[in-house]
């Protein structure tokens, strides 16, 4: 698999999809999209670099284990329900503020966070995977 | 009640928690001094509690809480009354000199910032426990005095003697801890109350109560457990292995107490009735005089030490369960009493064994000249405890006796049983006081010398205490012993008795009692000796038969297993689909839910294109001469539905079915090169015929059930609430998203906890691989 042309191409083309999974990451709320395909998208994203390149390159690009980023996604995911407690409405009770952003109307809400959650653990997960099994072809 | 007051008790009860938070930053900043600053914790729950003193004396009661979960009715509540007053102030009191005997004791261990954690959280479980008036409060700091005293247990646990005896006592005490819920739920049900207080003043109600004897054998379930009643008994003297402080504080003075703190609350209403003045005294007088006699055959003075306090729970219950005010009184006498002199013992045996490295009885002796104050301490804990004047421990056993005596057959027996059990421990009191002090100089492992401040500090005052309160015996009664003795037996109770002795029954037992104990404490070698070939001729024990539980627990577990889970991935894939067709279509065919004979479908020429795709991926799947080939099929087969959800309006199916198609097929792929399977597939026909009835089933199956429910009435309760509420309520469009991230998201949240659990469990099935177990005995490999 390690052509010339794929592993020339592998790097631009993980940077653009990693870039077109946040994309549909933050899009979700009003468009097809969404955390978990996002996280779908940046796994294969990894996944491709990694059959191109190998896997230690992907691991010391991602520089956190796999699993660690899937752990984190999970508890930002659980921290966001906690937040509406100390608002004193039910866990997980969405949460919505605006902010400006050089003049442009910003919604930021705890439903986004989860849906962050939800994107990183997809992609530790599914990078886990498939990074694994890349790895075990090497030895 | 006012609610500054409130909310400091509140505090106090969560303080023990807060300091077992800092308590390991604490320990690693100032070392083993860090003990006189946790101490202040307890010392503050000490005075707080003393505070309320006066207007317990006064007959009054203290209660205060929050609503927890008010759609269950459950609230965190607590009460206070002269029984919870009194244990609050021994769990408070022991608990501040424990923490500064603990600083001395493990000095310069390298956990002990851990130790005075766990230390201090059960501390607070045990203040939560006798102060809980709901019955949920009573159940949870209940079950947190079992965890906790788990980690105490096993605190050293790169010994398995630890790790054992930690996992019986959770065991033991956990099973017990279920009883006890069940008895409180059924309470809860049948009765409608939800708290303690509620149930002390519901008079007769529980005793004409048709769940009376059930509800009694649960709630007694979680007490002889937790107090190690025979024969539950065997749990108590293995956590022995526990550090000292730990033995002293939850194995003596607080936490196996826990169980008679529990009898006696329910004294006033589930007492007083033949099954209670039967089961009781029965299980307490068989633990007496189990507990004293095993005692005897120890020579390890923690052991001997464990096996009086099982003695000593069983009198308790003996009395408790005997019900009259007096027998009432004595058991609340003897409680303080045994708290005291008990905590002190086993803090005297620690500081032994810390100080001359054994605790082996026939290998010390002469120690008094090099630790004058641990003998002092030591000596008047066992007078106490032999229940000699002038001490604290002499009140106690004349009102035993005073309670007892010859009324009728039956009370004369339980007065026999309390004579031979007092004069047993009596012996065992003064083994473990003198026998390490006096006589020659025996060469012990360490040099022996005086312990520090802090570890003489415990058992000094516990023995002042025990004097001063004895000597004042007017105001001890007064304050702690009236209002406790009248909690328990539900009317006023006063006591009497002082040191000043009354010529009369009593007393005479009392110098019999003392008789006998001497003659043991002097022929205490042979009838070790006597006692010893008994047990081998018995040769089993509960603890034995624990073992056996255990064991046979196990390989019905393991035969379970292996009839289930033989590790044959073709035998549980035919499983799988097997059952799934067979729900699919037997389901239907039983209830008549064939589908009717769909329409010929009106679709443009491009979405028959589609379709065609698809069909031909699956014939390609078929017809692939290699597994490779196969894969990459079956993933043409999926774009292809893939396109037909666009087409059909579903943009995030097909988005999400075009990744987890793409990533399929790559994953699949990796998988199919790892596990070095030939590449074509080589099975017999018969078995291929086999799989593909039932992948021919499973597809029919599914089939049906899609045109069944599309033929069905469609529902548009729930698309009508999204579609109208998706913007308006949660800001977002798309309301896929809109329900996986907010209006479902608590089964979002729950899916992407079990992917996360599914990835760490793929990891190590990867990993596995590379070093299989070849010796695991456990690991029955099928293959």
């Amino acid at each position: 698999m390690r052509t010339l042309i794929f592993r020339t191409i592998a790097p631009y083309l993980t940077s653009l999809t990693v870039l077109f999974s946040v994309f549909v990451l933050l899009r979700g709320h009003n468009e097809p999209g969404g955390g978990f395909i996002g996280g779908l998208i940046a796994a294969s994203a990894f996944a491709i670099y990694g059959i191109a390149c190998g896997v230690s390159p992907v691991r010391r690009a991602l520089y956190f284990h796999p699993m660690t980023i899937s752990g984190f996604g999970l508890f930002i995911a659980g921290l966001s329900g906690v937040l509406s407690v100390f608002g004193g409405v039910p866990f997980m009770t969405g949460l919505w503020t605006e902010i400006s952003v050089l003049g442009v109307q910003v919604d930021l809400s705890t439903p986004l966070i989860f849906d962050i959650g939800v994107y990183f653990v997809v992609l530790g997960t599914i990078a886990n995977i498939a990074l694994a099994l890349e790895e075990r072809e090497e030895d | 009640m006012e609610t500054a007051g409130q909310s400091l008790t509140l505090f106090a009860l969560f303080l023990p928690f807060l300091a077992a938070c800092v308590a390991p930053a604490l320990t690693r900043a100032a070392g083993h001094n860090a003990a006189w600053i946790l101490a202040l914790a307890p010392a503050f729950l000490f005075v707080h509690f003393a505070g309320f003193v006066p207007a317990i004396a006064d007959g009054s009661t203290v209660a205060g809480g929050y609503d927890w979960i008010p759609s269950l009715g459950a609230r965190f509540s607590w009460y206070l009354d002269g029984l919870s007053l009194t244990f609050a102030l021994l769990i408070s009191g022991i608990g501040t000199l424990i923490v500064l005997y603990s600083g001395a004791y493990l000095k310069g261990h390298p956990h002990q910032g851990r130790f005075f954690s766990f230390m201090l959280m059960f501390m607070g479980a045990m203040q939560g426990l006798v102060l809980a008036d709901s019955f949920l409060t009573l159940f949870v700091f209940w079950e947190l005095t079992s965890i906790t005293s788990f980690l105490l247990i096993g605190f050293d646990h790169t010994r398995e003697a630890s790790r054992r005896a930690a996992v019986q006592a959770l065991i033991v005490t956990g099973a017990g801890g279920l009883s006890l819920l069940a008895g409180l739920l059924l309470v809860w049900t049948a009765t409608g109350m939800a708290d303690l207080s509620t149930m002390l003043g519901s008079g007769d109600a529980m005793r004409e109560s048709p769940i009376y004897l059930a509800a009694l054998l649960l709630l007694l379930g979680g007490a002889f457990t937790k107090s190690a009643q025979v024969p539950f008994h065997f749990w108590l003297p293995n956590a022995m292995e526990a550090p000292t402080p730990v033995s002293a504080y939850l194995h003596s003075a607080t936490m196996v107490k826990a169980g008679v703190y529990l009898v006696m609350r329910l004294n006033p209403v589930f007492g007083d009735t033949v099954a209670w003045e039967t089961i009781l005294p029965i299980f307490g007088g068989a633990t007496l005089l189990t507990g004293g006699l095993l005692a005897v055959r120890q020579t390890d003075l923690k052991l001997m030490l464990a096996y009086t306090t099982v003695a000593s729970l069983g009198l308790l219950v003996m009395l408790t369960g005997v019900g009259s005010e007096k027998a009432v009184e004595a058991a609340v006498l003897y409680l303080i009493a045994h708290s005291m002199f008990k905590g002190a013992l086993f803090m005297v045996a620690g500081t032994i064994d810390h100080e001359a490295g054994t605790r082996d009885v026939t290998r010390l002796g002469g120690l008094r000249a090099a630790m004058p104050i641990t003998f002092a301490a030591a000596f008047v804990a066992a007078v106490s405890m032999g229940g000699l004047p002038p001490m604290f421990g002499f009140l106690a056993k004349e009102e035993i006796y005073a309670a007892l005596g010859f009324a009728d057959g039956w009370t004369s027996l339980l007065t026999l049983v309390a004579m031979a059990g007092n004069a047993l421990m009596f012996a065992i009191g003064f083994a473990v006081a003198l026998k390490p002090f006096i006589g020659a100089k025996v060469e012990t492992p360490k040099h022996a010398h005086e312990g520090p401040l802090l570890l003489w500090i415990g058992p000094a005052v516990l023995g002042l205490v025990g004097l001063a309160t004895a000597i004042f015996s007017m105001w001890s009664h007064e304050h702690l012993t009236d209002p406790m003795a009248s909690a328990v037996a539900g009317t006023a109770v006063e006591a009497h008795i002082s040191l000043v002795p009354h010529i009369g029954l009593p007393l005479l037992l009392s110098g019999i009692t003392i008789i006998i104990g001497v003659a043991i404490y002097l022929g205490l070698a042979p009838m070790r000796d006597a006692i010893a070939r008994l047990l081998a001729a018995i040769g089993w024990g509960p603890d034995k038969g624990f073992d056996q539980t255990v064991r046979g627990t196990i390989s019905v577990a393991r035969a379970v297993t292996g009839f289930f889970q033989h590790g044959r991935m073709d035998r549980y894939m035919t499983v799988t689909f097997v059952v799934i067709a067979a729900a699919l279509l037997v389901t239907p065919a039983v209830f008549g839910e064939f589908p009717d004979w769909p329409e010929f479908p009106q679709l443009r020429f491009y979405e028959w294109m589609v379709l065609l795709i698809g069909v031909a991926g699956l014939g390609s799947v078929l017809a692939a001469s290699n597994r490779l080939t196969a894969i990459v099929s079956l993933g043409v087969q999926g774009f292809a539905v893939a396109l037909l959800f666009v087409l059909f309006g579903a943009p995030d199916l097909s988005f999400t079915q075009f990744m987890v198609e793409t990533l399929s097929v790559v994953i699949l792929a990796l998988v199919m090169t790892r596990l070095h399977l030939s590449p074509a597939d080589h099975r017999p026909t018969g078995e291929k015929t086999v799989d593909a009835f039932i992948a021919g089933a499973c597809g029919l199956g599914f089939g049906l059930m899609l045109l069944r429910v599309t033929q069905g009435v469609f529902d548009e309760t729930l698309p009508q609430f999204f579609a109208n509420h998706s913007y308006v309520i949660a800001h977002g469009r798309n309301i896929v998203n809109v329900i996986l991230v907010d209006f479902r998201g608590l089964d979002t949240l729950g899916e992407i906890a079990v992917v996360m659990v599914a990835g760490l469990a793929i990891l190590a099935l990867i990993r596995i691989r590379f070093h299989r177990p070849e010796a695991g005995g456990s690991i029955e490999a099928g293959d």
